[in-house]
């Protein structure tokens, strides 16, 4: 049971880190980031090259996934949701833009690093015994610096101008217009931060799942699920629906194993029971 | 209300549909035209399903579950039930109306995103429903379903069975169509009804219409109901196609790209998502010969579509005068 629940914290540590950038991204905005999954396989895959092929130190690697993110999440929001948002009779019209988004991301991803399934070497040996507990070293330097990183991006939403510029802005975009907020630059800061997260934790799974092009899609529906259980555009949402998948997993494939592999019919069901009771989630704002 | 340009517009189509394309794909002889166009057809019919929801101001990227799941129950009735498949068509159709009343009580009630990101969820669960049940036969899906059979009244033969067809794609590109015209008339007098108007008035403001005296949760449920109807017997009919269904017969990616197909039409437009599905699907077609840079382009065509154009392909000549709708 303590092995579960291990698991269950780990697992949550980088689901909550996905889920942090998106719910980011959508409280800024209102845009639903279909591409954020595709956005976390690119850092994977940067990680891939720097570490795996090129065989510089993890850290580096590590910044260079981020950076890269952080760039290509500017850059999309400059160029294109801020002209679409501009143009668009609809805001839903964005969702369009976020799905081509994510095929092209695809598409890119698929030409330049193949279908394979690519690994990297363990960036610690060693597993940890104590007790019942078997863990791996390498998965609690990840799982530590995944809970590093959500405290220093909590850290700065509180307590930093650009924090809480940002939280202004997720409040009420027009009041925060109307103090002097620069709504612009920050949207566009606050896309680049939500992009390079979900970098961050490409980075950092490949080294112990691994990456292959294929798996945008499903990260994207997993951070979807968290930012629906947690409430979307809600920072503390999003770190309880990280968690709380990550354990509802765990626990799922130890219990239901016997049944076959129906631990996300499951967790399924029970979201649109819960959902039916509290639409917004556990601390979602109304009407997302 | 007498509209000489209406009809001519409707005269036009139909002449089109039913008379210049078969003559002109037997004048070409690529016959394989006649798989594509049906395909065509019924993805419009369950993406205008998904224009529905939109009309009411809800974002549906679960039409795919509806999809697979009519494609399951016609499937599942002429296989083992040995029902006609005539008789599965409306089934499905109402099975799926069943679901989505059942479903939609508690769903309808989120909005926005919510809505969205759900929807896509239900998708998955449909998937893996139909990959856990014993009746769908898991992953191996269900085969050789058996075509069409023939329709007759007081000894009249009205329809001919699909397999007596020297070509039967012919005879379901005119069944697609059938229904397609038929799903597209229904849509375009419901939208000009006074439960059309209902609908535009929730979509700008539930609040407000709900204020008027309009059962708005009662509404929702009727849209989403239709919805999946059309989702569900667009699907049911793909499937006889194939003769073939398996859990990944519908996807997410065909949730998402029904509504892509909307979008591409244009949110303000009956005809939008027949148009749309049109052009994305002969555009994905036609792109194949590019090989491996196929999504690349697609997508990135897509996403300049949206920039240069992001109220819809339609908008390019009605919008100067078509009313267009606030910002909400």
């Amino acid at each position: 049971m303590e092995q579960v629940v291990a698991n269950g914290l780990y697992l949550g540590a980088q689901y909550a880190l996905i889920a942090l950038g998106l719910t980011l991204i959508f409280a800024l905005m209102n845009v639903l980031n279909f591409a954020h999954g595709q956005m976390y396989v690119l850092g994977g895959f940067v990680t891939y090259v720097i570490y795996g092929q090129l065989r510089l130190p993890f850290v580096v690697a590590l910044f260079a996934s981020a950076i890269t993110l952080a760039v290509l999440g500017g850059l999309i929001e400059r160029f294109l949701f801020r002209t679409v948002i501009k143009r668009s009779v609809r805001e839903e019209g964005t969702m369009l833009l976020a799905a081509g988004i994510a095929y092209f991301l695809d598409a890119v991803i698929l030409l330049l690093f193949g279908e394979k399934q690519r690994g990297v070497p363990k960036i610690v040996n060693g597993v940890l015994r104590a007790g019942d507990i078997i863990m791996p070293y390498d998965r609690i330097v990840v799982g530590g610096l995944a809970v590093f990183f959500i405290v220093v991006f909590i850290l700065m939403m509180q307590y930093t101008k650009t924090g809480r510029a940002m939280r202004a802005l997720a409040q009420d975009r027009i009041a925060a217009q109307l103090m002097g907020v620069p709504v612009e630059f920050y949207s566009f800061l606050g896309f680049a931060l939500g992009a390079m997260l979900a970098g961050l934790v490409g980075g950092l799974l490949v080294t112990i799942t691994g990456v292959n092009s294929g798996i945008g899609g499903p990260i994207s529906l997993k951070a979807f699920l968290m930012v629906m259980i947690g409430g979307a555009g809600v920072v503390g949402g999003a770190i309880a629906g990280g968690f709380i998948l990550g354990m509802l997993e765990s626990v799922g494939l130890t219990v239901l194993h016997a049944y076959g592999d129906i631990t996300y019919l499951v967790i399924f069901a029970a979201l649109l029971i819960f959902l039916a009771i509290r639409p917004n989630g556990l601390m979602g704002k109304p009407w997302g | 209300m007498f509209r000489p340009l209406r009809l001519a517009g409707l005269a036009v189509f139909l002449l089109a549909v039913f008379l210049a394309v078969p003559l002109a794909i037997k004048a070409a002889g690529r016959t394989d035209f006649y798989y594509t166009l049906s395909s065509v057809a019924l993805l419009a019919i369950a993406s205008s399903g998904v224009w529905l929801m939109f009309y009411i101001g809800r974002i549906n990227i679960g039409q795919g579950a509806f999809a697979l799941m009519g494609g399951y129950v016609s499937a599942i009735l002429v296989t083992s039930a040995g029902v006609s498949f005539w008789l599965s068509l409306p089934l499905a159709g109402l099975f799926c109306t069943a679901v989505s009343i059942l479903v939609g009580l508690p769903i309808l009630r989120l909005r926005g995103v919510y809505f969205a990101m759900v929807t896509l969820v239900l998708t998955e669960v449909a998937r893996l429903l139909a990959l856990a049940l014993p009746i769908t036969n898991g992953a191996k899906g269900i085969t050789s379903i058996p075509a069409p059979g023939a329709i007759g009244a007081f000894g009249l033969t009205l329809v001919p069975a699909f397999d007596t067809f020297a070509e039967r794609n012919i005879a379901f590109y005119y069944l697609s169509t059938i229904m397609m015209t038929l799903c597209f008339a229904a849509l375009y007098r419901l939208v000009h009804s006074r439960i059309g108007r209902i609908f535009v008035a929730m979509q700008q403001n539930e609040e407000l219409a709900s204020s008027m005296g309009i059962n708005v949760p009662a509404m929702r449920i009727i849209a989403y109901a239709i919805s999946s109807f059309l989702g569900g017997v667009a699907g049911a009919i793909f499937i006889a196609i194939a003769q073939s269904i398996y859990p990944s017969s519908f996807t997410v990616n065909d949730s998402i790209n029904f509504m892509l197909n909307c979008f591409v039409g244009g949110l303000g437009y009956v005809f939008g998502p027949m148009l749309g599905t049109l052009v994305l699907y002969f555009g994905w077609d036609l792109l194949f010969a590019i090989g491996q840079y196929q999504l690349l382009i697609y997508s990135g065509v897509m996403v300049l579509l949206m920039l240069v154009l992001p109220n819809g392909l339609l908008s390019i000549r009605f919008h100067s005068w078509r009313w267009s709708w606030h910002k909400t």
